[in-house]
């Protein structure tokens, strides 16, 4: 018995919810004494009536498609991969690494290489904690979460002690060189009369992640890969009737989960700081869990999803900018949608099911 | 405080137990529809009728669980209204569920008290309890150690445990839902007896079950559902087994199976000394044997939780394990590499499994997702190297439901839309249109109304008759007794014996499921 | 009720005007955040002091990202905020980026040099107030062993320590420093926990004045100091009230001063190159009521001595970040 109609439970759940998390924000904002509605206005100027503000929009959301696509993946196999984090910021040392010690001709091989190095290193973050699982029973959660740190550490006694060019005073790699710089929106839709997304991150990754969208939503319901994980995320009994490995799946799909969040680093480290900096990742990997949840793990959810925390992220600049709300409120409200679209769901589910159950019974 | 009841109890000649006009849907689905029984006090009121014909939904609106949408329940000629189970306990009502709701690391005695503790402090009331509990086992010859850990005691006594706690709390209306799944013949039999002396006692009892034998065996008055109504109420004595399964699916039903004698051919099937020890060190199978020839089904009996389940895991190649498998003279491998599922299909083994919501199906794939399951890597459902041919299991899906007549045909619904039958059907179809050499079927109509059940042993049957070897494992006797060729008794991991059915009876069968071997034959 | 009317109305012209020009200076914080008791907040103190005597107002955002550095830049120069001053060496490579696209606006960086017309690069000479703080810790001290304990381990808090060392030396060649720094990352500049520990390791090993050059860090250290009864030196503002006699004194980098010079000029900020040291009031010693018994005579004595040596070129104290190297240890 389906409970309510698919459109409901893709579309409305979703909207109600942000809705909620606006209507608390607001009164938050109410709070401080500052005006709501006035600061929505200028998160959406700010956000998306400016190509500059498309173009912050769209570099954040580019973070959140990969870090929310990796955890969707895993979500399918029923595998909740925090270490998102951990994985992105191994993918920057492997962007980095590639970019500085091998001599690319042109940025559309240095991307090639690139993505393909970030794939490799946050696939092999992602390993151990998923042979840790599938062979040993530990916990998913726990060593993912555990694995950030120790990526955390790690990068930070490469930086330090490895990758710091001389006399610098960030623990940051050197500037990539000049053929590896990836095309920005600027480069790419200005003419000569306009100039668009002046100054904005935004580059070529985004189209990756659109793409990324599209071969995961193949993945996961057009490949017999995609069709085992989703059999073994429903039901692990059945997947071991149906023959289907369970630690052969735990595996590739935090494989597949780790490359994801690896090829973050392609969009900050190679797209935006054209260098690799201690804290590149700024919790967008976990930013990728709100994403997933919001976005059924679904791609195109996902996709979605990721603009509206890029609008979020980057509204929130402009509040920073042009109101006297503090930084911190700020996080607040992007905290608010966070919980209402992931973690307070079925608040909103519930209602609306029982609502849906007594109009179809009057119908 | 119980005497008071006692009397007015006595006083009146209203009926324990009256529903009037009860009425209570979800969403679209009518569960309850316009029903009114009445319950005279000191009977057994038997209640039957298919999966999802509105049993349990009925004794979880007298429980408290659900509110009605419309009705009247009076409780000893007097009008009540029940919220929640509390207020059912109040009014005298305890309920025995399917799955106990015990707590394993409790004594009998924490765990009849539990929820009435009647204090802050744990010893008084404990004490208050053994003094009652003793009174109430001799009363009721219901024999349980009060100081024995539930997780220690068998199945059987748990169920006295589940009795005794709704005794504890002064029930005088006790509801049974399904109380002999899990009960070997003679342990049932325990129950039934309990149950005439409770009635002798003045308790009224409704008793929940799709068993005709135990309907017309312990029952004084039967109320027959279907699709939400009430079909018919009538005195036990004055009906037949025909009569119900008619008032219950709609049509006349063949109860026994007719089929031929078997023509048994080669041996397909054969199992050696098969042995296998959990992770917690315990054997599960200690050396099973046994062969299944082509054109004939094998059928083991036993109660559940004796090694079956384990013998079907590793037959389909979902448990390591250690001794020989041959399947047309080839040996399989039972551990490692090539000891899975998808091994074992390839092999030509098919697998209806026992659990189909957890194991043979994903509830939450639609129907043609189902369909190829476990075969999802074959060439025919391959568009090319990459990507799946949807389209491809779609059109065979639409298929297979129409030759199975599964019900509503829709390969794109999920599989937990579907009733337990349909679904049952979408797995023996699944498995059986691969034309296997061997089929594994495990409680294939565990759950599965009187309509499908017919449907699917005929299949089973015609498997046998095209040839094939099917190893059948029921804990439903009737069903061994009904389908087998030749029958094999599981007890603690090992075959116990084996039977050729039209030689055997109930009671030898029961003898050796309870472990007992020798007299008999 | 004027209050929320007040914001209200502001908040609807701002967002009105937020695109168009506005010609009030703009401060932007590093990632540290503005309340750091330290180096932002020496900055801010200066803005407002502007702000307090010429009762005009100023745009300020605490950055929440690595990527909204280009951002708020070119957002608040958009906008025509003029000049905008930043804080911190990490704006470094942004600005170089961001100046030339906005000529008319001026920009000031502090702690960093940026070579473009319409940046005003101001940078402290660190060194010349650690050796000053370097030599009245050498002469407080009984033991002969005295600390310092740095932030996050860049060249930038070597220098400090080079100076300090430099100065400790030269009032006792015999004299002991014991160098900790908290950690190589950010994280080094708001750890008072971490200092307070490390505080206490250094006095285990005999030193009886700490100086920390640490960012929020040195709270801690300098609370710990104050417990165990020995002297510590505070860094950046003056932090001798926090804890009255127990505060030998401070090295006061007048980042205020710096950030209160640019945005009184305002819109006609002088560029260029401008080094804050000993000489033009940049940098100096704290003397208040909350050290008056602490320094002797003869201490202010030497120290003054020092600083006209070192005002007039006399003297010259080694810059670690001019060879990457430290003459002494």
């Amino acid at each position: 018995m389906q409970k309510m109609p698919a459109w409901a439970d893709a579309i409305l759940v979703p909207l109600i919810s942000l809705l909620l998390a606006a209507l608390l924000s607001g009164l938050v904002i109410i709070g401080i004494g500052e005006d709501p509605i006035a600061a929505f206005k200028l998160m959406v100027d700010g956000a998306l009536m400016r190509s500059a503000g498309w173009g912050y929009t769209l570099y954040y959301a580019t973070n959140f498609m990969f870090t929310g696509l990796a955890v969707a993946v895993a979500f399918h196999a029923r595998m909740f991969n925090i270490g998102g984090e951990g994985q992105a910021m191994l993918g920057g040392l492997g962007v980095a690494l590639a970019c500085l010690y091998v001599p690319w001709p042109h940025w559309s091989l240095a991307i090639l290489g690139s993505c393909l190095a970030a794939m490799l290193f946050g696939a092999a973050w992602a390993l151990i904690p998923a042979w840790l699982q599938a062979k040993r029973g530990s916990h998913i959660v726990i060593t993912t979460i555990m694995f950030n740190f120790i990526a955390a550490s790690l990068l930070n006694y490469l930086l330090v002690n490895v990758l710091r060019p001389q006399g610098a005073m960030d623990p940051a790699t050197a500037k990539f060189p000049e053929p590896t710089h990836l095309p920005t929106f600027r480069d790419m839709f200005s003419t000569s009369e306009t100039i668009l997304f002046r100054g904005s991150p935004a580059n070529v990754s985004f189209f990756f992640a659109v793409l990324a969208c599209v071969l995961v939503w193949l993945l996961i319901w057009r490949t017999r890969l995609g069709y085992d994980i989703r059999a073994f995320g429903h039901s692990e009994p059945a997947a071991q009737y149906a023959g289907i490995s369970p630690v052969r799946i735990t595996v590739v799909a935090l494989l597949i989960s780790g490359a994801l969040a690896g090829l973050m680093a392609v969009n900050t480290t190679q797209g935006e700081a054209e260098r690799l900096i201690l804290n590149s990742t700024e919790g967008a990997g976990f930013i990728g869990i709100a994403v997933a949840l919001m976005g059924r793990s679904h791609p195109l959810g996902v996709f979605l999803a990721a603009i509206l925390f890029g609008f979020l992220y980057q509204g929130g600049a402009e509040l920073a900018l042009w109101t006297n709300i503090p930084r911190e409120l700020i996080v607040v409200i992007q905290a608010l949608v966070i919980l209402f679209t992931g973690a307070l769901d079925n608040m909103v589910r519930m209602p609306l099911e029982r609502l849906f159950l007594s109009l179809r019974r009057e119908g | 405080m119980q005497g008071g009841k006692e009397k007015g109890r006595q006083d009146t000649a209203a009926p324990a137990i009256e529903l009037r006009g009860i009425s209570k849907a979800f969403g679209a689905v009518q569960a309850n529809k316009d029903i009114s029984i009445s319950v005279q006090p000191g009977t057994i009121h038997g209640i039957i009728g298919e999966n999802g014909a509105g049993k349990s939904t009925l004794m979880s609106i007298l429980y408290g669980f659900y509110k009605a949408d419309a009705g009247e329940i009076f409780i000893r000629g007097k009008k009540v209204q029940i919220p929640d189970s509390q207020a059912a306990i109040a009014t005298g009502i305890g309920m025995v569920f399917q799955h106990f709701k015990l707590v394993d690391n409790f004594t009998v005695l924490e765990n009849v008290i539990l929820g009435a503790e009647g204090g802050a402090l744990l010893r008084p009331s404990l004490a208050k309890a053994r003094k009652i509990l003793t009174e109430l086992e001799r009363e009721y010859e219901l024999h349980v150690d009060p100081d024995a850990l539930i997780s220690e005691i068998g199945v059987g006594k748990q169920q006295r445990v589940e009795i005794l706690k709704a005794l504890y709390r002064q029930a005088d209306i006790l509801i049974l839902d399904e109380p002999t799944g899990v009960l070997t013949p003679a342990e049932a039999d325990q129950l039934f007896r309990i149950l005439d002396r409770l009635k002798a006692e003045g308790k009224t009892i409704i008793l929940i079950t799709h068993k005709l034998r135990e309907i017309m065996e312990a029952t004084d008055t039967v109320s027959v559902m279907r699709r939400g109504e009430m079909t018919a109420t009538v005195k036990t004595a004055e009906t037949s087994p025909e009569e119900l399964a008619e008032l219950m699916v709609g049509r006349k039903v063949l109860l026994r199976v007719d089929k031929a004698p078997a023509k048994p051919g080669d041996k397909i099937l054969e199992v050696e000394n098969l042995r296998v020890v959990d992770d917690k060190g315990v054997a599960r199978l200690k050396g099973v044997s046994l062969d299944v020839c082509a054109g004939e089904i094998l059928g083991i009996a036993g109660v559940a939780g004796n090694g079956q389940s384990e013998l079907l895991e590793v037959l389909g190649g979902m448990l390591g394990a250690t001794g020989t498998i041959r399947v047309n003279g080839q040996p399989l491998p039972l551990a490692g590499k090539g000891a899975d599922g998808r091994a074992r299909r390839a092999a030509g083994i098919a697998h209806v499994p026992e659990d189909r919501q957890r194991k043979g199906l994903i509830m939450d794939f639609m129907a043609w997702e189902n369909m190829a399951f476990g075969y999802h890597h074959d060439a025919a459902y391959q568009s090319n190297s990459v990507l799946m041919d949807n389209g491809a299991i779609q059109r065979e899906t639409a298929a297979k439901m129409e030759r199975f007549d599964v019900r509503p045909p829709a390969p794109r619904l999920f599989a937990r839309n579907f009733s337990g039958g349909n679904q049952q059907k979408i797995v023996v179809a699944r498995e059986i249109e691969r034309n296997p050499d061997v089929l594994l079927v495990g409680q294939p109509t565990r759950g599965v109304d009187i309509g499908a059940i017919e449907f699917i042993h005929r299949q089973l049957i015609a498997l046998r008759d095209a040839g094939k070897a099917i190893l059948l494992v029921s804990v439903e006797l009737d069903e061994i007794m009904s389908l087998s060729d030749r029958i094999a008794v599981m007890f603690d991991g090992q075959v116990m014996g084996e039977r050729l059915p039209h030689e055997t009876n109930e009671t030898e069968l029961g003898l050796l499921m309870a472990g007992i071997r020798g007299e008999a034959a | 009720m004027t209050f929320v009317h007040k914001f209200l109305s502001t908040a609807a012209a701002l967002a009105l005007s937020a695109g168009a020009a506005l010609s009030e200076p703009a401060l932007i914080f590093d990632l540290g955040g503005k309340f750091d008791k330290s180096f932002n907040e020496a900055a801010f103190n200066g803005a407002k002091r502007w702000a307090d005597e010429s009762g005009g107002t100023f745009r300020e955002i605490e950055l929440q990202s690595e990527a909204q550095r280009e951002q708020a830049l070119r957002r608040f120069a958009e906008a025509g905020a003029n000049p905008i001053v930043m804080t911190g060496f990490a704006f470094g490579n942004v600005l170089g980026e961001v100046a030339p696209d906005y000529p008319d606006t001026k920009f000031a960086i502090i702690d960093m040099v940026v070579d473009a017309p319409n940046v005003r690069s101001v940078v402290f000479n660190e060194h010349e107030g650690s050796y000053l703080v370097g030599m009245m810790a050498a002469m407080a001290s009984t033991s002969g062993t005295v600390g310092f304990i740095g932030g996050m381990d860049i060249p930038l808090i070597r220098k400090f320590a080079c100076g300090y060392v430099q100065g400790v030396k030269a009032v006792n060649p015999d004299a002991t420093v014991i160098q900790n720094m908290t950690g190589t990352t950010p994280a080094a500049w708001n750890d008072p926990v971490k200092g307070s520990e490390l505080t206490k390791a250094q006095i285990s090993q005999g030193a009886d004045v700490v100086y920390a050059a640490a960012g929020g860090t040195g709270v801690g250290v300098l609370q710990t100091a104050a417990d165990e009864n020995i002297l510590s030196i505070g860094v950046d503002s003056n932090q001798n009230y926090m804890h009255p006699g127990k505060v030998l004194t401070s090295m006061m980098k007048r980042v205020d001063n710096a950030v209160y010079e640019a945005m009184k000029m305002g819109e006609n900020l002088e560029t260029g190159f401008n080094v804050m040291g000993v000489a033009n009031g940049g940098i100096d010693y704290a003397m208040d009521e909350h050290n008056a018994p602490l320094v002797s005579d003869e201490m202010k004595a030497a120290v003054d001595g020092a600083k006209d040596q070192i005002a007039s070129g006399a003297l010259a104290v080694h810059d670690y970040m001019s060879d990457n190297a430290c003459p002494v240890e």
